[in-house]
């Protein structure tokens, strides 16, 4: 498998602001690649331009080699996407829904009819199967969309933000799913749920005002932030703690993102002072912060230029 | 999976069954909007006319809901392109534009099943078209089918939602539908605004049924003009929507 790879792909709307810029990736395989960055960020734009639904204002994508500029056509037979927006059609029900997605991609009307079926099963919505959609709850429409692409042969497949509104358990349901599928497939999804890009993504980008400011595993995001570990302090207290780097305020208390020797060091000390406090290997959500804060500190040196 | 065939007829069809048949099985009413404006205008005429100008009337009619399957198409396309989302999926997909547009263009056809029928027992009682006149109205309502399925998938595809959409179906109803002399003869329209009229590709539709059944006289020259015109405009619009309608959008 080759993969997707992305390369120098800049886009503006209106011809003045870049809203990605130079994003340049690889994910030669197959697996999850989580895209996770704030409102605005460029998530779905970069998402629309791999699924050769936009046109990027420079640069390209490879999927399995195909120039998705050049050669969209091809790259059409690879692919499927659920758009940030999609909804399913009011007037139709799950199984017409996904029976015409897969019209649409060439299959006959039996095999069709099949696959949607066998597609609905595999998502557990066989007692909505012939609910009309505008009956159904939206999470349950969350999941009839990706039941539809899912159902066809595309096997590199983009989602975006496929559990927002889905709850706790249907959450969960999804991510076991695409935990299963995996192996076959090549995924590109969005979340802003971070927990769902660490327990999923075999790769995490993270994307700010337009740039890709890191990607990779969480072990190795992890790695590149130097921190291993995050110490949380309840309490409001004055800390008697001299020379700690990447200590930071947080709601009701600080936060100390550190090494493990170190956090092994302060733990200590903290225990010495009798000051409660956890340690947990570092989450994703405290490399988000880490690293946005780092490309805002950044971004206030650079100058924003032509791209 | 590598799939070897991909076949065009179910692409059609796809836009069929969500565009017509699955939405006809729960909003039978559109059964009778498509029925209602061809026919209650036809009906206007027939009454002001005392009667004279069913005949025209009823090719009029058929010529507008061959040019309207354009018009409701441009205002379904929007809908599902913005409000639904369904055509970045589709232009994600191996389906190109050719086939969507084939499909919802017929599945216009299809809602427009009743009032056809409808029109077709109407001539056969007041008509009686040979069967050149037959195929000359069926060669002008084709003709107007392609082009305005054309323009409407062109202004669909420039929208960004449905009420700017319904802006455009609008404007394009005018120029199609109420300006030009489409359910009676050109004739009637004193001079300086005959001019306007001429602005639409309807008038020169309406011009060649008519004379076609013998309801107006016209010379050689200006049917081949009306004929040429028309054809011209679909083409020309058939180039644009293939050409600049916004599939993949810049
Ligand atoms: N069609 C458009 N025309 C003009 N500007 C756009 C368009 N779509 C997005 N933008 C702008 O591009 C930027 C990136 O938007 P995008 O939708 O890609 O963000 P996102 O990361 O997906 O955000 P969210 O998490 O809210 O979905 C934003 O500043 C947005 O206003
Ligand atoms: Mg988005």
């Amino acid at each position: 498998m080759e993969g997707l790879k992305i390369r120098k792909i800049s886009k503006t709307y209106d011809g003045k602001k870049y809203v990605l810029k130079n994003v340049s990736m690889d994910f030669m395989q197959k697996g999850i690649l989580a895209i996770i960055g704030r409102n605005g960020a460029g998530k779905t734009t970069l998402i629309r331009i791999l699924a050769t639904e936009l046109m990027p204002t420079k640069g390209s994508a490879y999927v399995e080699g195909i120039d998705i500029v050049k050669e969209p056509t091809r790259a059409r037979e690879l692919m499927a996407i659920v758009p940030q927006e999609a909804r399913t059609i009011p007037w139709m029900n799950p199984k017409q829904q996904i029976l015409s997605y897969l019209l649409y991609r060439g299959f006959s009307y039996k095999e069709a009819s099949s696959l949607a079926l066998s597609s609905i099963k595999k998502l557990n919505l066989e007692q909505y199967a012939n609910k009309l959609s505008r009956t159904l709850s939206g999470g349950t429409k969350r999941k009839v969309m990706v039941a539809t692409v899912l159902a066809s042969e595309a096997r590199i497949i983009f989602l975006d933000e496929p559990t927002t509104g889905l709850d706790p358990i249907s959450r969960r349901e999804l991510w076991v799913l695409l935990e299963k599928l995996k192996k076959d497939y090549l995924i590109v999804l969005t979340t802003h749920y971070l927990e769902e890009a660490e327990y999923l993504a075999d790769k995490i980008a993270i994307i700010d005002n337009g740039r890709l400011i890191i990607s990779g595993s969480i072990g190795e995001l992890r790695k590149k932030a130097g921190h291993e570990y995050s110490i949380r302090i309840e309490g409001d207290k004055e800390l008697k703690m001299p020379k700690v780097a990447n200590i930071s305020k947080i709601e009701k208390g600080y936060q100390i993102l550190t090494s493990q020797k170190e956090a092994f060091a302060i733990s200590e000390k903290l225990m010495a002072q009798k000051i409660k406090f956890s340690t947990n290997p570092v989450s994703l959500e405290d490399l988000f912060y880490y690293f946005a804060k780092r490309s805002i500190n950044d971004e206030e040196e650079s100058d924003e230029g032509e791209w | 999976m590598v799939m070897k065939h991909r076949s065009i007829i179910s692409q059609v069809l796809a836009s069929i069954l969500i565009n017509a048949i699955y939405a006809m099985q729960n909003y039978p009413i559109m059964f009778i909007n498509t029925l209602l404006a061809p026919i209650s205008i036809l009906v206007v005429i027939t009454f002001v006319s005392h009667g004279a100008l069913v005949g025209m009337g009823i090719e009029g009619a058929l010529i507008m809901t061959a040019v309207m399957s354009g018009v409701s198409m441009q205002g379904d396309i929007s809908h599902l392109k913005n409000d639904l989302k369904l055509q970045d999926m589709v232009v994600t997909s191996p389906t190109g534009p050719m086939a969507y547009v084939a499909g919802m263009g017929i599945s216009e056809v299809v809602f427009s099943i009743p009032v056809l029928i409808l029109l077709i027992i109407l001539a056969s009682i007041y008509l009686h078209p040979t069967l050149l006149q037959s195929l000359t109205i069926i060669a002008i309502m084709a003709v107007m089918f392609v082009f305005s399925v054309s323009l409407g998938f062109f202004l669909s595809t420039l929208t960004t939602d449905i009420i700017q959409s319904w802006g455009f179906s609008g404007i394009v109803t005018v120029l199609l539908s109420t300006i030009p002399p489409v359910y009676y003869p050109l004739s009637y329209i004193p001079l300086p605004f005959r001019y306007i009229a001429y602005i639409s590709p309807t008038t020169y539709a309406a011009q060649i049924a008519q004379a076609a059944m013998g309801y107006v006289n016209i010379n050689m020259t200006s049917l081949a003009i009306d004929w040429s015109v028309i054809i011209a405009v679909c083409i020309a619009l058939f180039i644009i929507g293939y050409k600049k309608a916004r599939w993949r959008e810049p």
